[in-house]
């Protein structure tokens, strides 16, 4: 029942990041998506099926696990890591030339409230 | 080939417009005209062949999957052309050379001439459709910058914007009816689809291929209801009006009718609708002309007419109708151009185009008067001129046809009463501008033009006079091959003959000659009629319709768009939720087939660490340190997680993305306010709770069905090709670096790209230095601790030696480019974290960028080397060799690609973060106890 534990971990990874995505400041906003990049990768990982102990490495085993999906998440780590770099710095950017940390720039008194 | 280089003179040409802008205004004319002049010559040794019936192709295969190919055709059809838009070209080249003023840019003006004359070329040289398509949009776009040449008009500027905006909507049409010809015949290839009309024509959706494709003809060809663009487009200088406006542009529509003549005519569709467009074009266009004061607008009726008689003769049912149909193009280029120049000259000489105030000009110009004279003669069909035997033509094609039924004997009558117009408004060409009084009110004493001004009207003239006199003798054996291109088969016999004896089209051309007279002395009452109308003008309509259409789409574009950021998160998950959610609602059962695997403790309490930090991350948000140290909890427990499920290959980069992310992430605190203030309300906290629970319930139960879900999978290709055909036992490595290899050369690239856009951030930010924590604790006096900076170095080059090592075995056991990359990045991050970047910098001579820069080029370099052995881009090579001592190894041209890959990797991760570390590093005001933020 491996799978349903998984199933779980990702779920709750997805609800934790989408819930500080939706912050008002920049620095939530940056650990949901780190957050929300760890459940996309494992979702796509188990894409692939799980399998215990036997790695995609030939001739170590008679099983293999999914090779293509570990390529694919394997990319999108590296590319997950641009991303939030890009995200922190613009924050960072955003923060020194408008003086806060708002995702929308301003002093964030009531722009909330219209969304 | 010839035909290649003939298309290519135009684009020379356009090139040399720009090149020759430092000599004098002759000699620009000059090294332009040389390339059409060229292109011509280049042309003459074919036109034998092509006269005696062969059809001269070129080609080469570009997108063979999509059916584009590069192809050119010269049969009698684009010969016809060409030659009217290589010859007509050269003469308004001269002509263009006096017209403009010193003033004008004449560089500027020669490009996109030419450029408009490589458009057209390409449109009647093509073989293919979907080139066709492509120069035909070529053609709207530099029409436009033609038209608003003189920018600085505003009539300019909105008839241009017209133009282009109705030939480009057409455009669509077409192209929309082209893909759908190459969907039905599967090919685009003209050689191919135009023997195929019993297919085309018995399919469904013929229709509407028919009415897209001549949606996209009326609309070039100013065809009504869509003939209002030309008289506006009349705001161009008056050498495009004589080259666009007469011969080609709006004879591009027309074209495009005969060139698909044999594929789409022959139906009642057809029939009725070609033949109703021309109809009423022809009657519309010769009424208004009439009415115009300007001299252009009138001669714009005057095209939108005869090109409504072209239109109608192409929906005729006869043989011999696009006989009379190619004649009349021909005819029409001739005098109309020469008539467009006429009107040029009289602008340049008198300072106007108005023709109540310019009257009496045989007595300035009677050499230019003579010239147009002749010219308007044969717009009005008098014998012996080239218009008179295609109106013939014309006339005698009406009474043959029964497109109509009962009702085909409208089709002379109303032929005749448009001929009538034509007569009449050629009459008041001739008499209000050269006779009738004395000019009004002209700011210039008019006199004859240069004498090169005139030369292109004169050679024009000649023609008219030449074609009307020896029809057969000049242009005979080039009308009938063009009549074999449009009708896919030897048109029936015909005569050119100047005399047919007394028949009924020589009555209806009398009643014409008569009737246009008659008319034009008694249009005082005609145009107190036609006064009656409250007149809005096309181009105010047309602009009110645009500005109404954008003002409603930037409304409901402000309405979506109101500048939340989180609000479009909020619509960007909404919009999620239901495309993830509905099909879940479809599976009847969540679990699968698949055999499950057993619980097992270790991994259980692994799980529950995970969960337990990544809920903590949430709640700890506001202390911002801790919420760090819980999500890299989170991340470390991921790794764990990929260990434990096969994927050492994920674990390691995981594991070495988690340590750079966390210096980021640390970095990034240190430049954010410490303090983090509530900011939602608790509604919005439970909205956003919902909305997430809700993601987080459809993606858990998504992956719970696509575990246990058995599916089949491509990855057995890549498990039974690695060793055989990558060279490596690393299935991961080398899908990543040989069977995906693109992929992975566009994610470097990616990489690539993100750091140097955060280098561009980083730039020019202002220096900010904290000198206390949120709650007011000074920073640590000793900022580089002896014990890491010793540490780190020892660790230095054992981490270099890993990664090397992790590097090589890559391509057969877990590792790899990236792995590599990152555990070097982490090794060098530790020293600038240790001993801070005024030590590194001087010690690391290394650009990161050009890291980055060598490191795609060398992947991109491996790729292209293929090419060398005439394999595709990035095929890999690889063999094993016997060296000694060490025994067999393996050499792979993927272990170039890797090392491109690790490359971008080190020097990417290097760049953002030591640019970021160097924000803060000096003129820290240590003993400054007050926090200073930036404003």
């Amino acid at each position: 029942m491996m799978e349903l534990l998984m199933s779980i971990v990702i779920g709750v990874l997805t609800a934790c990041g989408v819930l500080m995505l939706l912050r008002a400041r920049t620095f939530a906003v940056m650990l949901g998506l780190t957050m929300l990049s760890y459940a996309v990768n494992l979702f796509i990982f188990v894409s692939g099926g799980l399998t215990a102990g036997k790695g995609a490495v030939l001739g170590r085993s008679d099983i293999y696990s999914d090779p293509l999906p570990q390529a694919l998440v394997l990319t999108a780590i590296v590319i997950g890591f641009a991303m939030t770099a890009f995200l922190v710095i613009l924050a960072i950017r955003a923060r020194a030339d408008l003086g806060n940390d708002h995702v929308d720039g301003n002093s964030g008194k009531s722009q909330e409230d219209s969304a | 080939m010839t035909l290649f280089w003939i298309l290519l003179m135009p684009l020379f040409g356009c090139l040399m417009a720009l090149a020759a802008r430092p000599w004098s205004r002759s000699y620009q004319a000059l090294a332009v005209a040389l390339f059409p002049a060229l292109a011509l010559a280049l042309l003459v040794p074919l036109i034998p062949a092509v006269l005696a019936g062969e059809v001269i192709r070129y080609g080469f295969t570009w997108l063979p999957l999509l059916g584009l190919n590069f192809s050119l055709q010269l049969d009698g059809l684009s010969l016809l052309f060409t030659l009217l838009i290589l010859g007509i070209g050269l003469l308004v080249i001269l002509y263009a050379r006096y017209y403009l003023s010193a003033r004008d840019s004449m560089p500027r003006f020669y490009a996109f001439l030419l450029l408009f004359m490589l458009a057209m070329l390409g449109i009647v040289l093509s073989g293919n459709l979907l080139q066709m398509w492509f120069f035909w949009e070529l053609t709207s776009i530099s029409s436009f910058l033609l038209i608003s040449y003189w920018s600085h008009q505003p009539d300019a500027r909105k008839g241009a914007r017209m133009a282009l905006t109705v030939t480009a909507a057409g455009g669509l049409a077409l192209l929309a009816g082209i893909l759908l010809i190459g969907q039905i015949l599967g090919s685009y290839e003209l050689s191919e689809i135009l023997p195929q009309t019993a297919t085309l024509q018995q399919h469904a959706v013929y229709p509407v291929v028919l009415l897209l494709v001549l949606l996209g003809a009326f609309t070039k060809s100013a065809q009504f209801p869509f003939h209002f663009w030309l008289p506006n487009a009349m705001a161009a200088p008056t050498p495009v009006s004589a080259y666009l406006h007469s011969a080609t542009m709006v004879k591009a529509g027309i074209f495009l009718l005969a060139r698909l003549y044999p594929l789409l005519s022959g139906t009642e569709l057809w029939f009725l609708t070609v033949t109703l467009t021309g109809l009423s074009t022809l009657l519309v266009g010769a009424y208004f002309a009439l009415f115009q004061h300007d001299i252009k607008g009138l001669l714009a009726y005057s095209t939108i007419s005869h090109l409504g008689l072209i239109t109608l003769l192409l929906g005729l049912d006869t043989d011999l109708a696009a006989v009379a149909a190619i004649f009349h193009i021909i005819n029409h280029a001739i005098f109309k151009a020469s008539l467009f120049m006429t009107a040029g000259i009289i602008d340049h000489e008198t300072g106007s185009r108005d023709m109540r105030k310019i009257n009496g000009l045989w007595g300035f110009m009677p050499v230019t008067a003579t010239l147009a004279m002749v010219a308007s003669a044969s717009m009005a069909g008098v014998p012996l001129l080239n218009g008179f035997l295609s109106k013939e033509m014309f006339f005698t094609q009406t009474l043959h046809q029964g497109v109509l039924g009962s009702l085909s004997w409208l089709i002379p009558v109303l032929a005749t009463v448009a001929a009538i117009f034509a007569v009449a408004y050629s009459a008041r060409f001739i008499h209000d501008v050269f006779f009738n009084g004395q000019p009004i009110g002209l700011t210039k004493t008019p006199h004859e033009p240069p004498r090169y001004m005139r030369v292109p009207m004169e050679i024009l003239v000649a023609l008219c006079v030449l074609v009307g006199v020896f029809p057969e003798l000049i242009i005979g054996s080039l009308l009938q091959q063009a009549a074999v291109a449009v009708l896919a088969a030897p048109p029936p016999a015909y005569s050119l003959a100047i005399w047919h004896g007394f028949n009924v089209p020589l009555l209806m051309s009398v009643v014409a000659l008569v009737g246009g007279i008659l008319l034009y002395i008694n249009r005082k009452a005609l145009f107190m009629f036609q006064a009656g109308f409250n007149e809005t003008k096309a181009i105010y309509r047309f602009e009110a319709f645009i500005q109404r259409l954008v003002r409603r789409c930037r409304h409901s574009i402000e309405k979506i768009e109101n500048g939340s950021f989180q609000r479009y998160i909020l619509l960007l998950l909404l919009a999620l939720l239901a495309l993830a959610g509905a099909p879940l609602l479809e599976l009847q059962q969540l679990r699968g087939q698949r055999a499950a695997l057993p619980f097992d403790a270790m991994v259980v309490v692994g799980a529950i660490l995970l969960l337990v930090a990544a809920v903590a991350t949430v709640l700890l948000v506001r202390q911002r340190l801790l919420a760090l140290v819980m999500i890299s909890v989170v991340g470390l427990m991921v790794s764990l997680a990929f260990v434990r499920f096969s994927a050492p290959d994920l674990a390691l980069t995981q594991l070495s993305v988690e340590v750079v992310t966390v210096v980021l992430l640390m970095l990034a605190l240190y430049f954010l306010p410490h303090k983090s203030v509530k900011q939602s309300s608790s509604g919005h906290l439970v909205r956003d709770f919902t909305l997430a629970s809700a993601i987080g319930v459809v993606v858990g139960s998504l992956a719970y069905a696509m575990m246990t879900h058995d599916a089949a999978s491509i990855s057995s290709y890549f498990l039974q090709n690695a060793k055989s055909g990558g060279g490596g036992t690393n299935v991961v490595n080398v899908i990543l670096v040989d069977f995906r290899g693109f992929d992975t050369l566009g994610e470097i690239t990616v990489l690539g790209i993100a750091a140097l856009g955060i280098l561009k951030l980083l730039t020019g930010i202002p220096r900010f230095m904290a000198s206390a924590d949120g709650e007011g604790r000074l920073w640590s006096k000793d900022r580089h601790p002896l014990l890491l900076a010793v540490i780190s170095q020892a660790l230095l080059p054992l981490a270099l030696i890993v990664s090397v090592y992790i590097f090589f075995r890559g391509h057969n056991l877990p590792g790899g480019g990236f792995v590599a990359g990152l555990i070097t990045a982490v090794a060098m991050i530790l020293q600038y974290v240790a001993k801070g970047v005024d030590w590194v910098k001087p010690r690391l001579k290394v650009e990161y960028s050009t890291l980055i820069a060598v490191g795609i080029l060398l992947a991109t370099v491996t790729g292209l080397a293929s090419w060398l052995f005439d394999r595709p881009f990035l095929t890999s090579w690889f063999d094993y060799f016997e060296l000694p001592l060490i025994g067999q190894i393996e050499l792979a041209s993927a272990i170039a690609f890797d090392l491109g890959v690790y490359l971008t990797v080190v020097g990417a991760s290097l760049l953002i973060l030591a640019n970021l570390g160097k924000i803060t590093t000096r003129y820290r005001p240590v003993h400054n106890p007050v926090q200073k933020e930036p404003s």
